[in-house]
């Protein structure tokens, strides 16, 4: 049986169906629910095998991106995400998500959640000062992550969006996520050198050039780019030039493989 | 209850505070030497000191980057030292803030139910030149540019209080307007005074109406009246008789036109009878089919007079507008377009009219608006154009469209008997009143300050649900009509919608931003994120539990009838009982009278002569002139990608940094290869020398780019939108009546029809110096093509070393030599073969035989070669006997076709216009009118900041 994804839909989040096309593709049924329902209890997260929470502006962004579907998160389903997660069932929270994820301390985990209360990584505004669309190229870097491990390709896709900027007070949190292999995707140049924190290689100036960061166990994954958004050849800005390819789809590939062998 | 004062300020570097400080900078003041800019937050409510700790790090501060200090009010002054000061900006009350409402319910959600109600604000830490002698007077020189805009907000020196709005109870008072006794100068002042826009002929009608009815109008209906038949509305220019005197030398032609709209465009698209045109101009969006499946929605608005006073507000409810408009035919919005017109930016302060507000911060208002709505409703932005003139200094131009899709046949326009007038979304304020009467008058240098009750401002979230709501309650048939409350707000949404049944609702249960609205203020608050539905009863249920899923709100204001008036009451008490066929048929036709000259005056402007004699010049200053220069500081700003269907986007090439032509998008969810191609034209240059023409000069833009990219030339559709001055003189309406007869002429010519319109006019400002400044003549037409295969698509980036450039269409133009500089004063024709030479390069396209295509457009052929060269990084040879490489046409495109395809491409022209005009090389330099020209160069120019 196909894995079963439930694709959160917080007030605000628009790129569920751009997601539930790539999980199609990567052979999952995906379901986008309502945070309402699950509120309501009509839906159950312990019914599916894979955790999206997907792009968008939950909330309007107001009081910072993802910080009020954080406090969703923690508020009303911290006990059913909580096993979720632990179950290692596959979890993947893409720009919007990822920014909730990391405000809500389940990225990056670990001994890193909430501490006093405060998440201990943050993601900020761009070193630009504003919104900004535009492709990048980001390598996949941890093995320890279930969506990245064994991806040898960069991915290529876009990003889209303000506050995509990862930073952190704590420089053993730093070491940590380097130590324990969480850093699970990198900003590149295009020929594949580390971007260094060149603009807009790096388009937001995250330390360390991190686009994407997973918990120590490997099973929850956040990333600002948008892999979902290359998943046919045509997607690609160069398709006319003969670029061939949908690089974004290997990750999803990976994540429903792994999801349906737990 | 107390009120507490939360200071959160940045602990990292805040890229908010240098954005203040570069455009500080970049506005003149070059005294401010630091800048910081803080939030603040006001809390009203019962908090111990443990619950603002709790609020204050949970959820007001980024405890990474921010710190935060609360104090309860009134709050201790800081004393910062003689060269800084502290400026504070809130919102005025009635504002609509969506960030108060989430701090509340997150406090709730936290368990901090002591949290009553909450207020926003800024703070701005200023420390100035210490040579500067009067801080505070710069400081207010400084504030209505650049901190705060008198419109929403007021700022202070110092601790600002926060504003909440005033909570009274509504009087529920119904004033009665005397009019029946009036005479011709009291109606008129009438008018005036309730700023109605109502001229004295509408004024008799309204005037009889009521005389046979036997007693005066109640407040509530003589708004209602001057709404429904404001120009916003209905049209009226458009639908005018209009007295039309042509002068030919001596020789003046007399006739009439029996509306613009019947004559010209509707007629075109009635003479075209395109079979895949689904609905044109009876809703409120044009449709087209698609495929066995889907049909296609399309609309374009406009958002002018508002963004004119605040701009982030009136491009970002412009947006919210048209996306309304697009769920009004229960489609599901898949694309924004976007084209902004600007007066020059480098302008300073002092050549400012009175009232206006700067340039500069009208364009990064009206820009981040438009981006707020877009991205954070997640529609894709995907085509557009900005453009600078300076009759666009007092009245920017705004246009928003909005692509929709919907499967075929669910779409429902029949409210039945006995049906419930339902009302989904936002809550109703005072937001945006009389905003159909404002839109329809001249501004002047107290616009801003009368019409700051027009004002509205955005809320996308609450709008993101109303798409989910709707595209689920269509599926599931739960309504028998839609519409949206535009301008107007329900008088016009509802008021429509029982045109022909009637209804009778209730305002009382209308919900409310907040307490105190006169009934009238009610019925005609233009507050966004509102849909009417006409729901049988026994569906409101379903509908309803649609709505709690979605964090929409649903309120049953009344019935439709069948008794054919329009009764609407406050507590059960009628304040409008009207006829309906009055109310909708009952607004006498206007008379109008137009003048066409023969040859209007023609200046050439100052950027225009540019020296012919060296031609390498001329390319790099028309490459970094802001009309050609890149836009993609702008473009990169709104989310091109999301939905993840954009085929060809805005920008192109190795780098993607090179201008496509048009965009090719194939919607999500749709099956098979087919695509839809979106485009414009506009161009006011031409606008200000010969209307008519002008209007064929931008349809062929507009379906030459289409067909660049693949689109199929014989299934276009296309979008009109003019925007023009005041038609009351008779020289305005002239060139209007002229631009619409181009339309139709075009139209037919090309065999594209038009299926939807909208129409701004009195783009004028009337300077406190009583001189007019009017906006150019303004068309823009939007297209909207289809294509079978998006594979197929064409971008315009030069591909390859070797390939061959040929020119098709007609070129040169005739009389054309090496010394005209980008065109002379006449706007250039639309040759005869056009659509011939469109259909032929489709064919080609569709057998892969292009390689890349770009038009000819502003800077003619040498910009347009330009171009691909950027886009492909690579060079292009062209001939030097090649002249008047900077002339513009229409009708002409440059494509590369590898050598093996050259003779299958030229078969395909036989007997149509086409010259093999150049070479692709490796060597990055584009070879023109003698000169050589590396593109690292070309890129730098075309990449000039706007």
């Amino acid at each position: 049986m196909k894995p079963q994804a439930l694709i959160l839909q917080a007030h605000g989040t628009n790129r569920d169906y751009d997601i539930a096309e790539a999980l199609t593709l990567a052979g999952a049924d995906p379901h986008p629910v309502p945070l309402n329902d699950l509120r309501a209890g009509k839906k159950r997260f312990a019914d599916y095998q894979m955790l999206v929470v997907a792009g968008g502006f939950s909330y309007a962004d107001s009081l910072g991106a993802g910080k009020l579907l954080a406090l969703d998160l923690n508020s009303y389903f911290n006990e059913e995400i909580s096993t979720f997660v632990e179950s290692g069932k596959p979890v993947i929270g893409i720009c919007n998500g990822f920014q909730a994820l990391v405000k809500s301390g389940i990225l990056p985990g670990g001994n890193w959640g909430l501490v006093n209360g405060n998440s201990s990584a943050t993601l900020t505004f761009n070193q630009q000062g504003h919104f900004e669309c535009r492709w990048v190229s980001i390598k996949p870097a941890s093995q320890t992550c279930v969506w990245t491990k064994g991806l040898q390709a960069s991915i290529e896709c876009p990003i889209a969006h303000g506050e995509g900027n990862f930073q952190t007070n704590h420089q053993l949190l730093i070491t940590n996520l380097q130590s324990l292999d969480q850093i699970a995707l990198t900003y590149i140049h295009a020929d594949g050198s580390p971007a260094n924190g060149d603009y807009p290689a790096n388009p937001n100036g995250s330390i360390l050039d991190i686009a994407g960061i997973c918990n120590p166990q490997g099973n929850v994954l956040g990333l600002m780019p948008h892999p979902e958004n290359h998943i046919y050849s045509h997607q690609h800005p160069r398709w006319t030039r003969g670029v061939k390819g949908n690089s974004g789809l290997a990750l999803f590939e990976n994540g429903v493989k792994y999801a349906s062998q737990i | 209850m107390s009120i507490y004062r939360i200071l959160v300020r940045f602990t990292h570097a805040d890229p908010r505070s240098a954005g203040y400080l570069s455009d500080a900078r970049a506005l003149g003041f070059h005294n401010l030497q630091r800048l910081e800019c803080q939030d603040l937050y006001f809390i009203e409510g019962q908090l111990s000191q443990e619950d603002l700790q709790q609020l204050t790090l949970k959820l007001l501060t980024d405890p990474v980057t921010q710190t935060a200090s609360w104090d309860e009010m009134p709050a201790l002054q800081t004393d910062l030292g003689p060269d800084s000061v502290i400026l504070e900006v809130t919102l005025r009350p009635g504002v609509t803030d969506p960030v108060v409402h989430e701090i509340v319910r997150a406090a709730h959600e936290l368990g901090l139910n002591g949290v009553h109600r909450a207020a926003t604000g800024q703070r701005f830490v200023l420390k100035f030149d210490p040579s500067v002698e009067d801080i505070r007077a710069s400081v207010i020189k400084s504030v209505d540019s650049l901190f705060a805009n008198p419109v929403i907000q007021h700022w202070k020196i110092g601790n600002i209080e926060p504003s909440f709005p005033e909570e009274v109870a509504s009087s529920g008072a119904v004033e009665s307007i005397a009019i029946c006794n009036l005479g011709d100068d009291e109606l008129l002042a009438l008018s005036k005074d309730r700023r109605a826009a109502l001229d004295l002929t509408e004024m008799q009608a309204i005037q009889n109406y009521f005389t046979k009815e036997g007693r005066d109008p109640t407040d509530v209906e003589f708004e209602t009246i001057a709404q429904t038949w404001s120009e916003h509305c209905v049209h009226k220019t458009f639908k005018a008789k209009i007295e039309v005197h042509r002068y030919t030398g001596t020789q003046v032609d007399k006739y009439t036109v029996d509306s613009l709209i019947k004559t010209y465009l509707k007629s075109a698209t009635d003479k075209i009878a395109a079979p895949w045109v689904i609905s044109a101009f009876v809703d409120n969006a044009g449709i087209i089919d698609f495929d066995d499946e889907f049909e296609i929605s399309f609309k374009a608005e406009t958002h002018n007079h508002p963004s004119a006073i605040e701009p982030f507000g009136g491009a970002n409810t412009g947006v919210g507008g048209v996306i309304r408009d697009i769920l009004g035919v229960s489609a599901k919005p898949i694309a924004n377009t976007d084209v902004l017109c600007f007066g020059k930016q480098n302008v300073s302060f002092d050549e400012l009219p009175e009232g206006v507000l700067h340039r500069k911060r009208i364009m990064s208002g009206v820009v981040a608006g438009v981006q707020d709505y877009g991205n954070k409703i997640g529609i894709p932005a995907v085509n557009g154009a900005i453009l600078f003139d300076e009759g666009y200094a007092a009245n920017p131009l705004v246009f928003c469209g909005c692509v929709g899709i919907a499967p075929k046949g669910l779409h429902r326009k029949n409210p039945q008997v006995g049906d419930r007038v339902i009302v989904l979304g936002g809550r109703t304020g005072r937001d945006g009143l009389r905003g159909a009467t404002f839109s329809s008058m001249t501004m002047d240098a107290q616009t801003g300050e009368v019409a700051g009750a027009s004002v509205q401002i955005g809320d996308p979230i609450i709008e993101k649900g109303l798409i989910d709501v709707i595209v689920r309650a269509r599926d599931l048939h739960l309504y028998n009509d839609i519409t949206d409350c535009g301008a107007g707000g329900l008088s016009s949404a509802v008021g429509e919608m029982a045109s022909k049944l009637g209804c009778d609702v209730e305002l009382k249960k209308v919900k409310l931003k907040y307490p105190g609205l006169a009934p009238w203020e009610i019925w005609l608050s233009e507050a966004q994120e509102r849909m009417v539905l006409a729901v049988a009863p026994e569906n409101v249920p379903a509908l309803q539990e649609l709505c709690d899923t979605f964090d929409t709100e649903l309120t049953d204001i009344g019935e439709f009838t069948g008794k054919h008036r329009l009764i609407v009451r406050y507590k059960g008490n009628p304040v409008v009982d009207m006829d309906n066929e009055f109310l909708h048929e009952g607004i006498p036709q206007r008379q109008l009278k137009a003048i066409i000259e023969e040859t209007p005056t023609i200046r050439l402007s100052a950027s225009q002569s540019v020296p012919e004699s060296d031609p390498k010049a001329t390319l790099l200053n028309l490459l970094s002139s802001p009309n050609i220069a890149s836009k993609s500081s702008v473009i990169r700003l709104y989310d091109h990608e999301i939905q993840g269907g954009t085929v060809v986007k805005p920008l192109t090439g190795v780098e993607a940094d090179a201008p496509s032509d048009a965009t090719v998008l194939k919607p999500i969810g749709t099956k098979g290869m087919k695509g839809i191609v979106l485009s414009n034209g506009i161009n006011p240059e031409y606008g200000k020398r010969d209307a008519y023409k002008m209007a064929w000069s931008v349809m062929d833009e507009a379906i030459r780019n289409a067909v660049a990219v693949g689109a199929d030339p014989e299934r276009i559709a296309v979008l009109d939108n003019f925007c023009w001055g005041d038609p009351n003189r008779p020289e305005t309406l002239g060139s209007l009546v002229e631009a619409a007869r181009g339309c139709h002429d075009a139209a037919l010519f090309y065999g594209t029809p038009f299926i939807s319109g909208k129409d701004s006019l009195n783009n004028e400002y009337l300077g406190v110096d009583g001189q007019r400044h009017a906006i150019p003549p303004t068309l823009l037409i939007s297209a909207l093509g289809m294509m079978d295969d998006i594979t197929k698509s064409v971008t315009m980036d030069l591909k390859e070393a070797g390939n061959v450039v040929y020119l098709v269409g007609s070129y040169p133009p005739s009389g054309t030599s090496q010394s005209s500089v980008i065109s002379d004063q006449s706007v250039p024709d639309v040759p005869k073969e056009t659509p011939q030479v469109y259909r032929a390069l489709h064919k080609a396209i569709q057998n892969g035989l292009v390689k890349s295509c770009h038009d000819l457009s502003e800077g003619g052929f040498a910009v347009a070669a330009a171009e691909m060269c950027i886009g492909g990084r690579l060079g292009m040879t062209v001939p030097p006997t090649l002249v008047g490489v900077f002339t513009e046409v229409n009708g002409c495109l440059l494509v590369e076709v590898s050598p093996s395809n050259a003779t299958v491409f030229e078969n395909q022209f036989t007997d149509l216009p086409i010259t093999k005009i150049g070479e692709v090389t490796s060597d990055p330099v584009l070879k023109i009118a003698g000169e050589e020209i590396p593109v690292t160069e070309l890129i730098r120019a075309f990449n000039t900041p706007l």
